[in-house]
């Protein structure tokens, strides 16, 4: 190796340069080979081994007891979108991340725009607006699901209140999925509103004022200057919801565990609900490989598209 | 060489030692959560460790929910617990195929079967071979606040046919008393309506046949009936306002309040009760009733068949030798004898049925031995799987989603898939 190298001495600068570019090259791959088997590994056994694992299994019936041996091929896949459930937990997805987006992302920059400046309790009002994602997702499912309750919670009052019949949101099948969608809102708006003022706070304020002085008015500062400005933060905020909507699991269980009559599954309570529960482990691998090609397919789309500039 | 045979030694020593070690330490895994209960364990467990010096017997809770997801792999792992909690049926099945479950039969002393309520043991054997100890047995019935159904002027004894069951809800509910209570969130408590029809409606060969897959299975007439039947008592609007979304614990508790008159369910909601009411008491044991499941028109007139739970032990291959001695010792009449006498649960034990302090135990207790066929509670019977079904399908067919015929159909569909 290094009379390789050294048969290949520079002599000229431009050849230096290559030389030098190649010993560095030989450096790099030497600090990668000494610094990349951790990562690799890690990586390998906690994120691609069980990867290819549960691919592997959803290919059977399988009750976890030894090793999977009946082989069912697709047969875990064609019964899991002939299910009523699954298209329901897929549809609650779907509109999850609508009002995440339409709902959730607007509230949470109108309040950010309120906020970003610096006047008197503007932190106090940050810090209540945040303290419902700091909450445990568990907690504010519980507290919710007292909330919601129709004998003795919250609503209950309110209705007894006006007079009206007891209401049970969270036993209604048509209503159950807007009540958890409220709580989704009100736990999540607080993150978003927490990166658009970091967002609203980067931008110039010169701008605004030689806008101001052009004569622009609210609205036009808004949106000439406000919105194309924050439109990284946005792309981001989009990422975030759409992914943590995907993903959303613990805030349900406590509220409903998924029903009544499976109204409110998403596709982790429904994972956990028939595949881990009643020890369907390839049924339930098939579930994670389609939530995983999901995620996979929307995290490099939206990526590559979206967010290819940021 | 002297070093090294001196080094092998001391590794083989302290291989040996810490064998020594290992065997003495037996664990237990189970899902109760009542601190009595527990209390009343551990003593019998210090008084094993006294009879045999250096063992230490060690109780691990788990709450049901973990305890189910987590027992596939603990059982497959190097640090399985000795003896594991179990509700036998199609689970037990399960694992026994899976070889984690040691066969106890030549372990336990000859003259030990005998001494087990039959019923209780036979759900714990595996093609005749004795994989786990049963030490609890509990029974599903209506049980009734007996000053409601005053107040609504209702006769318990009407309650034993279909019609005057529903007869009975239409006047409770003309004096505004909510006639049944039900845990609909779970699941499971809606799954004890449609199996209980299912067992008057088809009676005990019903269930063997559709095990054995004879005729239609599971969609055969009696499982199609029983959803007809879960039907027509649901159109009469029989429970709690919001019973969707009721925990089995809220609608125990609010027995013991008094909120309902009726709960079909099994004898644990005497402890559900208690726990649960606002007042920690619920409803003094003498105001409670307990009325059999309604026999039901067309239906098989099998009295004797009861439905119920088989709670019990199991040893895990590889265990400590001694722990099915251990189980032994937990079972003996003696050391049972005060869970009778505190109303903890009724033992599977011969011979303590006259120590029960609790009336509805008793009455129980008199129901099971007379019982010539102990149905398993489906959701265990049938396995985890399966077992699920069932609940969805009760509930789906409570709340109008799927026809008794699909409800009995799915049963069916996921059973014979799992042969």
């Amino acid at each position: 190796m290094t009379t390789d190298y050294a048969a290949t001495a520079p002599s000229t600068p431009a050849l230096a340069r290559a030389g030098r570019g190649r010993f560095m090259r030989r450096d790099t791959l030497l600090l990668a080979l000494v610094f990349l088997p951790p990562a690799l590994l890690l990586f390998t056994v906690f994120v691609a081994l069980p990867i290819a694992d549960a691919a592997y299994y959803s290919l059977f019936n399988w009750n976890g007891f030894g090793v999977p041996e009946k082989f069912v091929a697709f047969q875990n896949y064609a019964q899991l979108f002939a299910n009523r459930a699954f298209r329901l937990a897929i549809t609650n997805n779907g509109l999850i991340i609508l009002v995440s987006l339409l709902v959730q992302m607007p509230l949470a920059l109108l309040v950010a725009t309120m906020l970003a400046d610096r006047e008197p309790l503007t932190n106090t009002f940050r810090l209540i607006f945040f303290l419902p994602y700091v909450l445990a997702e568990v907690t504010a499912g519980l507290i919710w699901r007292f909330i919601y309750d129709g004998d003795y919670g919250v609503v209950a009052n309110m209705v007894g209140w006006l007079g009206l019949d007891p209401v049970y949101v969270l036993a209604d099948p048509n209503f159950a999925i807007y009540a958890i969608l409220v709580v989704i809102v009100w736990k999540y708006f607080g993150l978003h509103m927490i990166l658009f003022i970091a967002g609203l706070q980067q931008i110039d304020r010169s701008l605004y004022e030689a806008a101001r002085i052009d004569g622009a008015g609210g609205w036009r500062l808004f949106t000439a200057i406000t919105l194309p400005m924050l439109a990284p933060t946005i792309r981001l905020s989009i990422f975030f919801s759409v992914v943590g909507a995907l993903q959303l699991f613990d805030v349900i269980m406590p509220m409903t565990g998924g029903g009544p009559s499976d109204s409110t599954q998403t596709l982790v309570t429904y994972l956990y609900n028939f595949g881990i529960t009643r020890t369907r482990f390839g049924f339930g691998s098939a579930v994670g490989v389609v939530l995983f090609l999901i995620c996979v397919a929307f995290a490099f789309g939206y990526k590559r598209t979206v967010m290819r500039d940021d | 060489m002297k070093l090294q045979a001196l080094l092998a030694a001391l590794a083989l020593s302290t291989s040996i030692t810490a064998a020594a070690a290992q065997a003495d330490v037996i664990t237990v895994v189970h899902v109760e959560q009542n601190p009595a209960v527990q209390e009343f364990w551990e003593g019998i467990a210090k008084k094993f460790e006294a009879a045999n010096p250096g063992v230490d017997i060690q109780y691990e809770y788990l709450d049901n929910m973990s305890f189910v997801q987590k027992m596939t792999t603990m059982l497959q792992s190097a640090d399985r617990p000795d003896i594991i909690y179990s509700w036998a049926g199609g689970v037990l099945r399960s694992q026994v195929e899976a070889g984690v479950i040691a066969d106890i039969t030549d372990s336990l002393d000859p003259g030990f079967a005998d001494t087990i309520k039959p019923a209780a043991l036979d759900a714990f054997k595996v093609d005749d071979r004795i994989y786990g100890v049963p030490f609890r047995m509990t029974q599903v019935g209506l049980f009734y606040n007996k000053d409601l159904l005053e107040q609504g002027g209702v006769d318990p004894a009407s309650l034993s046919t279909w019609d005057g069951f529903l007869a009975g809800i239409a006047t409770l509910k003309q004096k505004g008393i909510t006639p049944l209570l039900v845990g609909g969130a779970d699941k499971w408590p809606m799954m004890f309506y449609w199996s209980s029809l299912s067992l008057r409606a088809g009676g005990s060969e019903a269930f063997k046949a559709a095990l054995a897959q004879e005729g239609d299975g599971f969609a055969s007439a009696p499982f199609v009936r029983a959803g007809e039947l879960l039907q027509q008592l649901v159109a009469t609007e029989p429970f709690q306002p919001g019973y969707m979304a009721t925990k089995y614990a809220a609608a125990a508790g609010m027995l013991g309040d008094g909120k309902g008159a009726m709960m079909l369910i099994a004898d644990f909601v005497l402890n559900g009760m208690k726990a649960n009411a606002a007042d920690g008491v619920g409803i003094p044991l003498d105001r409670l009733g307990l009325a059999p499941i309604p026999t039901v028109p067309d239906g098989v007139d099998e009295p004797t068949a009861t439905l119920g739970g088989i709670n019990g032990w199991l040893v895990t291959e590889g265990a400590s030798p001694l722990a099915p001695k251990f189980l032994e010792f937990f079972m003996q009449a003696d050391n049972q004898r005060p869970a009778a006498e505190n109303s903890f649960y009724i033992p599977a034990v011969k011979g303590l049925d006259g120590d029960l302090a609790n009336p509805i135990h008793q009455v129980i207790a008199q129901n099971l031995s007379n019982s010539t066929y102990h149905q398993n509670f489906y959701d265990q019977a049938l396995g985890s799987s399966v077992g699920a079904v069932v609940n969805d399908i009760s509930v789906e067919i409570a709340a109008g989603n799927m026809t008794p015929e699909e409800g009995a159909q799915a049963v069916q569909d996921a059973y014979a898939m799992e042969q």
